[in-house]
């Protein structure tokens, strides 16, 4: 069975299934709806974009309060009088109200690195709850009553079985919309998101726009949930969009799965049911009437994170038979245009030159008045021995770090308060000594993010899936690199299960993807087998060949030796030596900085 | 506002100040040395209080249940490990004494009048039931996470929080409590009168951030804490223990937040709910010392409860708003400044 | 040269580490006798570091690690030295922001917990050692200078009287002229009967001082033997500058 029937089978039963459920069933499966709405945000946000954030139901309130207010206040202001009302107007000012704080809040809290950014969407979360609670033109506390119910093209949805239809189609097309934008050029930059946002930067990708984009579609997922909430409500109070709230939320995620779109609906489908189930339950078992179930709820989260810190949706696809888990991958139709590619440089142009480069940490100098240059059509290797300074001197060279004394000039242009992004756009790429792989993706789509500058269609186009063309150009582009490199066979693959030899190839594939003039690559060799270091250096003598300029950090000697036009070797970040193979190797200061002094 | 409402809220702001800059001074102690955020930090303190409110009501804290639950189900992981591996006398005598702990102050909340023993014996036999857990959570929690990234450390202290929220309500019920002061007196400096908790809460708080700082600074076991935070993997390398360095810090924590709930039980009414804001208020000032800085820590939770009792004053209703807005500047200057290249490894 | 003792103090056995899918090291076997000290050489990224992490336990391995009479199957950092292992890792891992002083300390923090209170001699014995320690006993290890801070590294894991110490490129960044003093001390060492393994990229200076060395390549031991003869073969110069394809050449034509 493939995976779109079953998508069917599951769209034809909820299709059917207020037909056949008694109504507070129906209830259940609008809050389920409601709910999955959200945490599709945080699946997005959290568990593809690695950002954890507890203020969700905070969107959830500006959603609910914008409406409630502009459908039951008495003094609608002047412009906004022609709007009578409507709830749909009500939606709308509500997205555009979100929007507006999700990107002042965006704009402030996006940048903060590790714990920073969850313990900033808490003290928001916090801070809007109150705000819903003190204004009094909101109610208070007691909140807003008499709200309107919605009405669709003449048909009023005052009942839980009419809203539903409304509910779930909002929330099937979300899924659909998330969908394609991860299936995107879009979609790669944020799944890089994760875990690799030095190395997308390094691609030419604007992480932090990338960012917000998330952000920004996960509260108007939560916006849209929350004016749902009130009109089927037809009530709100500030409770449900507080912090315990937003708690929640993460917690369906977090169960459901949150790496994956259907996760957020096995996780909102689990929780409420559970909860409904607990508080059912509980007070009987424990007499009272507490909320007993948070304890079960919380331990059950714990369990989780111990055990299966991937939810139960990844469970799930593990247990089924392998003919359902299979992918549809896109068919790369061998029709589509080549992309334009960059005039490389003449053979022998200077392309890359450090200028007395001295770079201080502290006390400490790490690299010490470096000069080297790197012309079109020639491969140099930077060597030396462990701590000579070569990775430091390679930052510097990639602008991942900038010199504190000197100059990089790349295309005569210095290299000074230039990003890394910008470099790469300039028409540099590089590899990464510590392979910089998204494992969980496959082979081709590594390799297409390299490809990221090259197209230039945006988010909308990316969720409604109208860029077609464009993504097989850059997958074809990326079919044509990993052919190059001898990874054909594997486009397919998931990333982290190649070999490590065969990471490191990918990752040249992937920068050579992004049609660089100048390529650097921080040791190529390490961990290849025999064969696939001859392999490389062809590939590298071809492409030097074609007159790519190619500048390398190696320490397999054999490998550097039999490649390398000239050498440039190092010791306590300084050059101590430059020349032919040759030179270096009988150079007598080489000999005692890799063997130590004889004495 | 005249001189005489000025010093009242510099009084109630800097007896706020002074718990939370102990609530700051343990999270920033739990996070260096183990990465966790501790959430859950605020219960503690309920339960320090609800725990002396009920002895004081002539109640058996029935949080002597929880203590007893979490100690069997440690020793049982204890026998079941041993019985895989191989059987250590050393360590089924720590279980047996573990067991007897328990039993023993479980017997003593059984048998003795609570509410008529002195006052001090009842703050101890509150600490002496509430520290253990510290290191039971972390152990049944927390150590089979230690290499889990940061996110996943931080959901479970969150879901522990809601767990042991849920506790509270079980074991203490829904009703606030409020707990005899220390002593009646009152003084008067000048024109100032200053209420004798007060004193007690900024005395006692001084005196637990001196101990910590000594135990810090002089003692070996002090520094081998410092150590792991410093540089886990050097101190692993000293034997040094992450399990012993996590169980050591739950245990300081658990002691700082009951000891707060003691303290300020006779000020505030507090619920079983009641922790996680005040723990929250502690995370500010954490942040403002950028989660490393012990006495930036200090002086941001005690400018903390200044903000929220002048705030008190002038716009009540906003009073919450405002505390935690003011972290959102402080958490950016913190980020910019702090030097991160890709923390993803 | 004292007289070494026949007993094994380290005995590995077809010892095997895998990054992942890749395996970093593929059957080793190494002995180290009671009172010896023993190099392991090889150029960068042959896996000696890795080989040293998993003897102490850091990184998870396959194979019998014997040591003090006693078989670890990948044991735990801790248990290792408990039991008199010491390692001074190749990043130094010093507690930067904490004095010299306090650093020396945190080195007998086992004995401590043991209730050997004798360490305070140790300490004078690791400052007569190290008097340039004793002059900056109570400044921040993080404001040393590198050879300082190597010298800052042996003398904690000293600390810790441990049967066996372990180095890990101790000559690593560090001027020719405080690589020399600091092989002086590892000189010292052994001929006051302490075992050292000692992991070096300087192969010249290593083979110097050590009784017995494995030239490790690949992952796996490409040479082995006693020091003094290891110093003078040529393919051990080979092995570091990558004349060996060169040498193949020569042969060929």
């Amino acid at each position: 069975m493939k995976s779109r029937n079953l998508i069917i089978i599951v769209l034809v039963i909820l299709a059917i299934a207020p037909q056949v459920l008694p109504t507070f069933q129906i209830t259940l499966l609008n809050y389920i709806g409601l709910y999955a709405l959200v945490v599709l945000g945080l699946v997005l946000l959290t568990g593809v974009g690695g950002m954890t954030s507890f203020g969700q139901a905070a969107f959830v309130g500006l959603g609910a309060y914008s409406s409630a207010y502009l459908t039951t206040t008495e003094q609608l202001p002047s412009w906004l009088a022609w709007s009578a009302g409507s709830p749909w107007v009500g939606l709308l000012i509500g997205l555009l109200l979100t929007a507006a704080v999700a990107l002042f809040l965006g704009a402030l809290t996006l940048k903060l690195s590790g714990h920073y950014l969850p313990l900033g969407t808490i003290a928001w979360g916090i801070s809007l709850y109150y705000l819903f609670g003190t204004m009094s033109s909101m109610g208070g506390y007691t909140g807003i009553s008499g709200l309107p119910s919605l009405s669709l093209f003449g048909v009023l949805l005052d009942k839980g079985e009419k809203i539903y239809y409304l509910i779930w189609t909002i929330l099937m097309v979300a899924v659909w919309i998330t969908s394609n934008l991860l299936n995107s050029r879009e979609g790669r930059a944020i799944r890089a998101l994760k875990g690799g946002q030095l190395m997308a930067e390094s691609m030419g990708v604007n992480t932090f726009r990338s960012k917000m984009v998330i952000f920004l579609i996960s509260a108007l997922f939560a916006a849209i949930s929350g004016w749902l909430y009130a009109h089927t409500q037809r009530f709100v109070n500030p409770t449900p969009f507080g912090l315990s709230m937003g708690i929640d939320y993460l917690f369906m995620a977090l169960v459901g799965g949150v790496g994956s779109v259907w996760g957020a609906l096995l996780g909102a489908g689990i929780l409420t049911m559970l909860k409904q189930w607990l508080q059912d339950w509980l007070p009987l078992v424990m007499g009272g009437n507490g909320q007993y179930e948070t304890i079960v709820l919380g331990l059950l989260i714990i369990f989780m994170m111990q055990r299966s810190p991937g939810g139960i949706w990844p469970l799930l696809v593990k247990l089924a038979p392998a003919s359902w888990r299979k992918q549809n991958h896109i068919k790369i139709t061998s029709s589509a245009a080549e992309l334009p590619r960059r005039d490389l440089p003449q053979k022998g142009k200077l392309i890359l030159e450090a200028c007395n480069v001295t770079r201080r940490f502290g006390g400490l100098v790490a690299n010490n008045q470096m000069n080297l240059k790197l012309h079109a059509g020639e491969v140099l290797a930077l060597i030396g021995p462990n701590g000579a300074g070569k990775s430091t001197m390679f930052n510097q060279l990639s602008a991942v770090d900038t010199p504190s004394d000197g100059e990089i000039l790349f295309l005569n242009q210095s290299l000074k308060g230039k990003s890394s992004r910008q470099v790469a756009h300039m028409g540099m790429s590089r590899t990464f000594q510590h392979v910089k792989l998204l494992t969980t993706m496959t082979v081709l789509e590594n390799v297409a993010l390299g490809a990221h500058m090259r197209g230039n269609k945006g988010i909308i186009s990316s969720a409604l899936h109208i860029e077609r063309e464009e993504e097989q150009r850059l997958l074809k582009e990326a079919q044509y690199q990993l052919e190059r490199v001898g990874l054909g066979e594997h486009l397919y693959t998931e990333a982290g299960s190649l070999s490590l030899g065969q990471q490191r190839i990918l990752e040249i594939a992937r920068a050579l993807c992004a049609d660089p003039c100048v390529l650097l690559l921080d040791e190529p060799a390490a961990g290849l087998r025999h064969k696939e270091k001859q392999a490389l250096a062809e590939l590298l003598k071809k492409l030097r060949q074609e007159g790519l300029a190619i500048l390398l950090v190696e320490h397999d000697m054999d490998f550097v030796m039999n490649l390398a036009d000239r050498i440039v070797v190092m010791e306590f970040g300084e050059k101590i030596a430059e020349g032919l193979p040759e030179e270096v190797q009988s150079n007598p200061a080489v000999l005692e900085a890799y063997l130590g002094g004889a004495e | 506002m005249n001189f005489q409402i000025a010093t009242l809220l510099g009084q109630d702001g800097l007896t706020n100040g002074a718990i939370y800059a102990l609530l700051a001074l343990s999270i920033l102690l739990v996070f260096t040395v183990t990465r966790i955020l501790l959430i859950p930090l605020g219960e503690f303190v309920t339960f320090g209080a609800l725990t002396m409110a009920a002895m004081q009501m002539g109640k058996t804290p029935k949080l002597e249940w929880l203590l007893l639950g979490l100690v069997l189900i440690d020793c049982a992981l204890d026998i079941y490990q041993q019985i895989k591996r191989h059987i250590d006398r050393n360590k089924m005598k720590m279980v047996a004494l573990k067991l007897g702990y328990a039993v023993i102050i479980i017997a003593l909340l059984n048998n003795l009048s609570l509410s008529e023993i002195p006052m001090i014996a009842q703050i101890a036999l509150t600490l002496c039931l509430i520290v253990p857990i510290g290191p039971i959570i972390y152990r049944l929690f927390f150590q089979p996470l230690a290499d889990a990234p940061a996110l996943v450390l931080l959901i479970v202290s969150i879901a522990l929080h809601v767990t042991m929220v849920g506790v509270g309500l079980l074991l203490f019920g829904p009703e606030g409590a409020r707990t005899q002061p220390f002593s009646d007196t009152g003084f008067r400096l000048g024109a100032v009168l200053l209420k004798s908790q007060t004193l007690w809460v900024i005395l006692v708080s001084i005196f637990l951030i001196v101990a910590l700082f000594i135990a810090f600074e002089r003692t070996l076991y002090g520094k081998a804490l410092r150590a792991t935070a410093v540089n886990r993997m050097g101190a692993r390398l000293q034997g040094i223990s992450p399990i012993f360095a996590g169980k050591a810090t739950f245990a300081l924590a658990a002691f700082i937040g009951s000891a707060s709930g003691i303290l300020i039980a006779p000020i505030t009414t507090l619920y079983y709910d009641s922790g996680f804001i005040i723990s929250l208020k502690g995370f500010v000032g954490a942040i403002i010392g950028g989660l490393v800085s012990y006495p930036i820590a200090a002086i941001g939770a005690v400018a903390v409860g200044m903000i929220e009792a002048f705030s008190m004053f002038w716009a009540s209703n906003y009073k919450e708003i405002i505390v935690f807005t003011l972290i959102i500047p402080f958490l950016i200057w913190r980020s910019m400044n702090s030097h991160n290249v890709e923390d993803d490894e | 040269m004292t007289q070494a003792t026949e007993k094994n103090l380290l005995d590995i056995s077809d010892l095997h580490v895998a990054y992942g899918k890749v395996e970093a090291l593929t059957g080793i076997d190494l002995t180290l006798k009671e009172g010896n000290l023993v190099t392991v050489i090889g150029p960068n990224g042959a896996g000696k570091t890795t080989l040293l992490s998993a003897i102490m336990g850091i990184l998870p391995s396959k194979g019998t690690i014997h040591f003090n009479g006693q078989d670890f199957i990948c044991p735990n950092v801790e248990t290792l030295v408990g039991h008199g292992l010491g390692l001074v890792p190749e990043k130094r891992e010093l507690f930067s922001t904490m004095s010299v002083q306090d650093n020396l300390l945190l080195g007998a923090f086992q004995r401590y917990r043991r209730g050997d209170k004798s360490y305070d001699q140790t300490l004078n014995e690791i400052y007569k050692l190290f008097p340039r320690l004793w002059e900056r006993r109570q400044q921040q290890a993080g404001t040393l200078s590198g050879g300082e801070r190597q010298m800052l590294a042996i003398g904690r894991a000293m600390m810790s009287k441990p049967k066996l110490l372990m180095l890990d490129e101790p000559s690593l960044g560090l001027a020719p002229l405080i690589t020399r003093e600091i092989f002086r001390i590892f000189a010292d060492l052994r001929s006051q009967g302490v075992s050292i393994l000692l992991v070096e990229q300087n192969a010249r200076a290593a083979l110097k001082v050590a009784d017995y060395a494995y030239v490790l390549e690949g992952g796996q031991i490409a040479m082995q033997g006693p020091a003094a003869e290891l110093a003078n073969d040529p393919k051990v110069i080979e092995a570091y500058l990558g004349l060996a394809s060169k040498h193949q050449e020569l042969l060929s034509s």
